[in-house]
């Protein structure tokens, strides 16, 4: 097994808990991991991202090499376009629809949408939408994440497991609405795909 | 053992703890900040009673360090890759008075920077100082490391320079750990007079250290943290240091490496390794997270040798982080880049966050100058650089930790009057205070914004040292108490701020304003577990 995963949004977005639930489920699993992430400076409002690497075989490079990720996984549709040149050929694109629009140039979103669903295999999602819905408007990470899980190689059930050990110090009410959301997005996924 | 997850800055944090450190001294510092946080968070370092509060400024932290050492303790002290600068008076010359105690100076470089003014390589000033240096390829490595480095400074004598890069800095992996050894009892040098640098015994210590080096390059070929890899395709030798072997053997995933490698995580240079390689090959490609250190080295002035490939002959780009594409390129690889990012996609630079006080703050000092001309605003290092970006573009440099004050000064004194600092309440204590003291002194015509948001807030909210004493120091540097004047910087405020700035730029002598609201980041934070308090006593 070896999945390599990009993932992306603006700083405080909350990448890294899908990072976090991701990984908790890989060690879990006994698998290898490696995970850069983006500290200092660019979290305030930039764009950030994190490169996540889980194998079954030892890792070496922190970095995953440029054309090589299996998969984009994105809070927010104009910056899963920025890692398009870290996406291989046959990867998956999973982006949020929902903007963050904290610049003054932020390009037209129709535009971002058509690039997106331009690539041979995507999931384009509003999980910000969704998150509403269910009552959950803070757990979109989640969303994005349940939408990310039918390509990730780890049984649903082991991120489940994770969720719960991510947010069980916060109270099961907490682990109850992000596992909602989990479940929604993978439905979406799962009809969509 | 268990294995942890942890980043490359909490691997170290970890070693240090389990390698029986009395203390940790630090200044934050992207990407250096995680490892003293860590150890603050750590339970058992609480236990074991190990100190771990922030210092005033790197100089600080590396003295309090050396201080510990010379009291026969273990002590770490960690920094970003410019705090070594501010540090160097005390680092270049802790390797003459050498160490008592396991001394350990982590410096954190940031090639590419990512969140720094520069990207100087730390490995210079191991060399310049004649002290040995470590450098982690991974994260158990980062762990194991520390545990060497004290050994290797309590047997040598001599303070260790630990210098890792961003990337391994802020990676997490998979560590093991060892044993947990106890602290050292408190021991005095057995020369009473090793640490009095005096030019008679200065001349002493340093014939020693000198003396010192062979020692040091013998123990850099058999600790283990350099070696030697055949390979049977000998067209081409490599030689890695630190985390550039990751990139390399990314390149050959399963697959072994044809050519013969030497992996180097320990200097002085390893010699005799890498004249084995050299005159084993046909030419040579050092790949280095950094400056071309081990490269310039081996060419020498005049390169009259075997070919030397690296960033000095534009095989690997002479600035930047390394990454596996890069070294695929240098190999003569294809590059696996995949599409392009297209056109329309916008840079998002970070900027001050939604409700911050310096954005307020920004607003009235750019207001207060529009009668006078553009150019006049000195700013410092911390979140308030952003206003340099658009919308505010206020400020005209950002150099080092304290310039704004001194360069304000100096402006001034050259006819820019009213000249404008602008430094932050934790910059202001870390390296503002003797620049203020400077124009005080000289009665200069400048007005010092002190931005007091209560906190260290670029690198995530530490505590600043300068917490409830800004007013108080200005006061006894000279600074007159009518012309200290303290503003809150809120939108409803705004006037009345402009109001005090403009009157302030008309005084012929030091003013000095401090906008003062707490952090939003900080107060979120607070609020939020004042919140979770609630929740549990209900």
């Amino acid at each position: 097994m070896k999945k390599d995963i990009i993932l992306a949004g603006v700083g405080g977005q909350g990448i890294l808990s899908i990072a976090a639930t991701i990984g908790t489920a890989a060690i879990d699993l006994d698998l290898q991991l490696k995970q850069a992430e983006v500290h200092g400076m660019s979290q305030r409002g930039g764009d950030v991202q994190s490169h996540l690497r889980l194998s079954s075989n030892p890792i070496a490079s922190d970095l995953i090499p440029q054309g090589k990720a299996d998969l984009i996984i994105s809070i927010e549709p104009m910056e899963s376009l920025r890692y398009l040149p870290m996406l291989s050929k046959d990867g998956w694109i999973i982006a949020n629809t929902q903007p963050f629009i904290n610049i003054p140039n932020y390009p037209d979103l129709e535009q971002i949408i058509e690039k997106i669903k331009s690539i041979p295999n995507h999931i384009a999602i509003n999980a910000d939408e969704i998150a509403k819905e269910i009552g959950s408007e803070r757990s979109a990470n989640m969303v994005i994440l349940g939408a990310s899980a039918p390509f990730l190689d780890i049984e649903i059930g082991s991120l489940e497991k994770a969720i719960q050990t991510i947010f069980g110090s916060k109270g099961e009410d907490v682990v109850a609405l992000n596992l909602k959301a989990f479940r929604a997005g993978l439905n979406f996924s799962l009809s969509n795909k | 053992m268990q294995k942890l997850l942890l980043l490359g800055d909490e691997a170290i944090a970890q070693g240090a703890i389990d390698a029986g450190i009395s203390g940790i001294y630090a200044y934050p510092g992207t990407p250096s900040t995680e490892i003293t946080e860590f150890v603050q968070k750590s339970k058992e370092a609480k236990e074991k009673g190990i100190r771990s509060n922030w210092s005033a400024n790197e100089k600080t932290a590396m003295e309090s360090a050396l201080g510990m050492s010379y009291a026969g303790k273990r002590a770490m002290v960690c920094m970003k890759h410019v705090g070594l600068n501010v540090a160097a008076d005390s680092f270049i010359n802790s390797a003459i008075t050498g160490a008592n105690g396991g001394l350990i100076i982590v410096s954190a470089d940031d090639p590419s920077m990512h969140s720094s003014q520069n990207e100087q390589d730390s490995r210079f000033y191991g060399d310049f100082a004649f002290m040995p240096i470590l450098e982690p390829s991974n994260q158990q490595e980062a762990y194991d490391m520390v545990r060497y480095g004290f050994d290797l400074s309590e047997k040598m004598r001599i303070p260790v320079l630990y210098r890792i890069t961003t990337r391994l800095a802020h990676s997490r992996a998979g560590v093991i750990r060892t044993q947990n050894r106890e602290q050292n009892q408190l021991k005095l040098p057995d020369n009473l007079k090793q640490f009095i640098l005096l030019p008679a015994i200065a001349r002493k210590q340093y014939k020693e250290l000198l003396a010192k080096q062979a020692d040091l390059k013998a123990e850099a070929s058999n600790s283990g943290f350099n070696t030697y890899i055949n390979g049977a395709d000998k067209k081409l030798g490599i030689i890695t240091c630190g985390i550039a072997y990751n990139y390399l053997m990314e390149n050959f995933q399963g697959m072994e490496i044809p050519h013969p490698i030497l992996k180097i995580g320990q200097y002085p240079i390893p010699a005799e390794m890498v004249e084995k390689l050299y005159d084993t090959c046909d030419e040579l490609l050092i790949l280095e997270d950094g400056y071309p250190l081990v490269e310039q080295s081996i060419k020498g002035l005049l390169n009259k040798g075997k070919k030397i490939k690296g960033r000095l002959d534009g095989t690997i780009p002479r600035d930047g982080e390394l990454n596996p594409n890069i070294v695929a390129v240098g190999l003569g690889k294809d590059d696996t880049k995949g599409e392009n990012i297209p056109d329309f996609v916008a840079g998002r630079p970070p900027s001050l966050c939604k409700g911050c006080g310096h954005n307020d703050a920004f607003l009235a000092v750019n207001e207060a100058l529009l009668k006078y001309s553009k150019g006049r605003v000195f700013s410092d290092i911390g979140c308030y650089t952003l206003s340099a970006l658009r919308p505010l573009e206020s400020i005209n440099s950002c150099v080092d930790m304290g310039a704004s004050i001194t360069m304000a000064m100096g402006a001034a004194e050259a006819g820019l009057i009213p000249a404008v600092a602008a430094i932050g309440d934790s910059t202001f204590t870390h390296s503002g205070m003797t620049g203020l003291l400077d124009a005080v002194n000289n009665n200069s015509p400048i007005t010092v914004l002190i931005l007091d948001n209560s906190t260290t807030g670029m690198t995530g909210g530490q505590k600043s040292s300068a917490l409830g004493k800004i007013e108080a120091i200005c006061i006894a540097l000279g600074v007159e108490e009518d012309h200290i004047r303290v503003l809150k910087p809120l939108p409803k405020q705004h006037e009345e701020n402009v109001k005090a700035i403009a009157e302030e730029l008309e005084y012929k002598g030091v003013s000095v304003i401090i906008p003062r609201r707490e952090c939003i980041q900080t107060l979120n934070k607070r609020m939020r577990q004042k919140h979770n308090v609630k929740n549990l006593e209900v």
